[in-house]
């Protein structure tokens, strides 16, 4: 039986009518066009799919669409600002931090996601909520690199 | 495969013979021939050049591998009436960076910004072929092509300004984009030339391949660390991966997988999801899929037709526990070592080595869109193979080619596990069943059953050591995963180095630097054991056998930087250092690593690496810094941790939380020296780099322990 889902979504309003038992992975992608969120492995290993739910990091793939009915979920669409990127982001492009990018938009969304929570957090605190990631291309030193610009424009 | 002689291994005979044992999906779908509509797709830009169908028809001389190249400068390169560059080429990009170092190749010879330029890859209907990525053959094949195509675009442009301002070559510079007097103030735009009466046909010669190329010394944009053109698409998540594409209409499908490997579907009921709103059911012999209009309906709609599947069993096959007696039971004939009569009582070494299968566990799994108009098929994917792919798909649809266009966004990764088209093909079928596009994303099991895996090994290796404690005749045998790499780079009196077929339970094929990591890993580890057994120091061992002087160079930079000679002493039963290096495909490797032995959990941390590698003339230092960094995690996984198990023809640990990849918390120190030879011609870059981090560690294992290490992943 399908339902209605009603939730803010990158600072909008959005209600969709659907299955509530779908993934708000899917329902992003499928449903709403959103595909900057990605699917890596339907089980919550890898993270490609991190999004903020009420400020949260948590993967996409495991969140049902019924389950997210009156919260906040910010994608990576929603992250920059209108002028400008997110500071994360500046610091991904800056470093050229990804090769095949598939992983990035998680691994930025992780790094925005502690950051929201508490803008002091300290490298091990962000290293501990990007383990849940995965990246196949290797770029994991690239990445930490960034993180590490990011958390210098916070001391 | 004939055997080989000791000596620099030929990396493209072997890549094609290897390339060719890939076992295609081999779909076959008859239909009625349709009228051909000939029709040029989105993306392709007001040119002056021919169209880009005229170039397709044709053989290819030279086959999947290497493609025909750009048979026109037209099909290399466009120039826009209104100051547009677009370049063409038939390569892919799986984040290993041909965009970038494709773009740098053109820019640097049409004397323009990187921004300047707009880097067209892999849409079959306007590329050319330039062949399959693989093989580390973007650098020393495409690049090499883009850059004459643009040099000669250049010297179009210079004929051009001589004409019209009736004065001579010496009196004419090109430079940002322009084609200036030196003496005076005109000049003249590549706009300029694509508004020129005799553009089309100055665009319908061939390419000269005697075009003069910028030389090594003054180029300003190649060599540079250019970051992706694409980048910022990325780190908003605008970029459209294969899998992110929709079509108006699009419908989502799901394919019925048999129960195990080998069985066959003997009877299904499609009546439980015909009967489901807008479900599309495509039941074509052993294919059997839906079409929904969002991924769970069409899951929904599988799962209540899968429940009334009936499967003849599978033959029994083998498992993982046996798979390394049941390759060396199949082997081809030719183990005997020839040297054994010449032993008398010389000291002698014999070891075996065992190699996994493994999954390359691309993030992005396979991913297709296909959509039919008017008989004319169009596919979005992922893979190494634009035009295989589209031979694929007109072979399983009974389609002349020039009727099918495959399209390959940048994609999200491969490592050599995207030669194949299957994806393609099973979303083309389903497109045409459902008579609307349809995009099919492969699950992450998908993934880890029916992708190629990468070949299990079994080598052989026996040598002898003379008086002095040099090796005097070495026998190298790898059986079922390759031939690369297998003969061995040290100076040795007598050597057989052969790889033999077997009969491998799983569908195998390529992977990143293919077979050459099995064989060096055997080949490092064993040089240990024979230093060991000579009792010399690993890296004198190396050395006193080394002549070629592009590896000595590797070898000691990396150990010098790494202070192999006073971290080898300071080794104790858990802290340990190896070394080993390598050469694969014309670029050379070493690495050294320190290792930390958890005795009460019995795993190893490799908690530093230092490597070196030399590829020739180096076209993007970070690029290839990025590859050195994403191979040595990648090989890191594959030597502490990654096996396929497999039992019944089912694969037992299809999922990242059963086969565990490198994380975070793996990522060692990393020092990585690149050698610079402007001197050289460039090679590929994104294979070589991971065959030295395996035997690396395991020689630290073995220091640590004295106890040989005998297979991958190695256990401490």
């Amino acid at each position: 039986m399908d339902a209605s889902v009603s939730f803010v979504l990158n600072g909008k309003p959005q209600t969709v009518v659907t299955d509530p038992d779908r993934s708000l992975l899917e329902v992003l992608r499928e449903d709403l066009h959103l595909t900057g969120t990605k699917f890596g492995c339907g089980e919550g290993q890898c993270r490609a799919c991190t999004v903020l739910a009420g400020g949260e990091c948590v993967p996409s793939c495991l969140t049902s669409i019924g389950d997210v009915d009156g919260m906040e979920i910010v994608t990576i669409e929603g992250v920059a600002g209108a002028d400008a990127l997110h500071p994360v982001q500046e610091a991904f492009l800056a470093e050229g931090a990804f090769q095949c990018g598939y992983c990035t938009a998680g691994m930025i969304m992780g790094v925005v996601g502690v950051l929201k929570k508490n803008p002091h957090a300290s490298e091990s605190e962000v290293l501990s909520e990007l383990q849940k990631h995965i990246c196949r291309c290797g770029s994991y030193a690239k990445y930490l690199k960034a993180v590490r610009g990011v958390l210098a424009q916070h001391t | 495969m004939k055997p080989k002689s000791a000596g620099i291994p030929q990396p493209h005979d072997s890549q094609l013979d290897y390339d060719e044992l890939i076992e295609r999906a081999g779909y076959d779908f008859g239909l009625s021939r349709r009228s051909f509509f000939k029709t040029l797709g989105a993306g392709l830009l007001i040119t002056v050049s021919l169209p880009a169908m005229a170039q397709e028809s044709g053989s290819r001389a030279r086959g999947d591998f290497f493609g025909s190249g750009a048979r026109t400068l037209g099909a290399r390169i466009h120039l826009g009436t209104d100051g547009s560059i677009t370049v063409l080429a038939g390569k892919v990009d799986g984040g290993q960076g041909a965009r970038t170092e494709l773009s740098q190749a053109a820019a640097e010879e049409l004397r323009v910004p990187v921004s300047r330029l707009q880097m067209l890859l892999a849409d079959t209907g306007a590329a050319p072929d330039d062949g399959m990525t693989a093989g580390s053959r973007t650098t020393p094949g495409t690049v090499p092509g883009v850059r004459q195509g643009a040099a000669a675009a250049r010297e179009l442009l210079i004929l051009f300004a001589c004409q019209q301002w009736r004065t001579t070559r010496p009196h004419v510079k090109v430079l940002d984009g322009k084609a200036v007097e030196t003496a005076g103030k005109r000049s003249l735009t590549y706009a300029d030339l694509a508004k020129s009466d005799d553009a089309p046909k100055l665009f319908r010669q061939s390419i000269s391949p005697d075009v003069e190329l910028t030389p090594v010394k003054d180029w300003k944009v190649l060599g540079t660390p250019v970051l992706r053109p694409n980048a910022r698409d990325i780190v908003v998540g605008a970029y459209q991966y294969p899998s992110d594409i929709a079509r108006p209409g699009m419908l989502y499908g799901k394919i019925l997988r048999p129960p195990a490997f080998g069985a066959t579907l003997t009877d299904i009921d499609p009546a439980p999801a015909r009967a489901m709103q807008d479900v599309i059911v495509v039941h074509d012999d052993q294919f059997v899929a839906v079409a929904a209009p969002n991924t769970t309906a069409a899951e929904n709609a599988l799962a209540a037709i899968a429940k009334t599947a009936k499967w003849s069993a599978a033959q029994p096959q083998p498992s993982s526990g046996e798979l390394f007696d049941y390759l060396r039971q199949n082997a081809g004939e030719g183990l005997e070592n020839p040297f054994a009569h010449e032993f008398g009582g010389a000291k002698t070494v014999r070891q075996t080595y065992h190699v996994p299968y493994i999954q390359h566990a691309p993030l992005e799994p396979r991913a297709a869109v296909a959509e039919w108009n008017n008989g004319q098929l169009t596919v979005w994917t992922g893979s190494q193979n634009p035009f295989g792919t589209r031979r694929e798909l007109a072979q399983a649809f009974h389609l002349p080619e020039n009727r099918v266009r495959v399209v390959i966004p940048d994609f999200g990764a491969a490592f050599g596990g995207k030669h194949t088209a299957e994806c393609a093909v099973e979303a083309a079928r389903l497109a045409q069943g459902a008579g609307k596009p349809v995009s099919l994303r492969w699950t992450r099991e998908e993934e880890f059953t029916w992708a190629y895996f990468r070949p299990a090994a079994v080598i052989e290796a026996q040598a002898s050591l003379d008086a002095r404690g040099r090796i005097d005749t070495w026998h190298f045998i790898n059986i079922n995963s390759g031939p690369n790499a297998v003969d061995t780079p040290y100076a040795i009196g007598k050597t057989q180095c052969r790889f033999l077929r077997s009969k491998p339970p799983l569908r195998h094929g390529s992977y990143r630097a293919l077979a050459a990591t099995a064989n060096n890993f055997a080949r490092e580890v064993f040089m240990d054991e024979l230093a060991a057994a000579a009792g010399a120091d690993p890296l004198d061992f190396r050395l006193a056998h080394l002549e070629n002087p592009r590896l000595r160079e590797v070898l000691l930079k990396a150990t010098e930087a790494f202070n192999w000679r006073r971290h080898v002493n300071l080794t104790d039963a858990s802290v340990s250092v190896g070394l080993a290096c390598g050469t694969e495909k014309g670029s050379f490797v070493a690495a050294c690593a320190e290792i930390e032995i958890n005795r009460g959990q019995n795993t190893i941390k490799v908690r530093r690496v230092c490597q070196a590698f030399e590829c020739g003339a180096i076209l993007n230092p970070e690029n290839l810094h990025f590859q050195n960094q994403g191979a040595i995690l990648m090989g890191l996984g594959a030597a502490l941790r990654e096996e396929i198990q497999f039992a019944d023809g089912k694969i037992l640990n299809a999922s990242f939380g059963k086969y565990r990849v490198p994380r975070f918390d793996d990522v060692p120190d990393l020092d990585i020296q690149l050698v610079d030879r402007p001197d050289l011609p460039s090679a590929g870059a994104g294979e070589t780099p991971i065959i030295a981090i395996a035997p690396a560690i395991a020689n630290a294992v073995f220091r640590a322990t004295g106890k040989s290490v005998r297979a991958m992943p190695i256990r401490p």
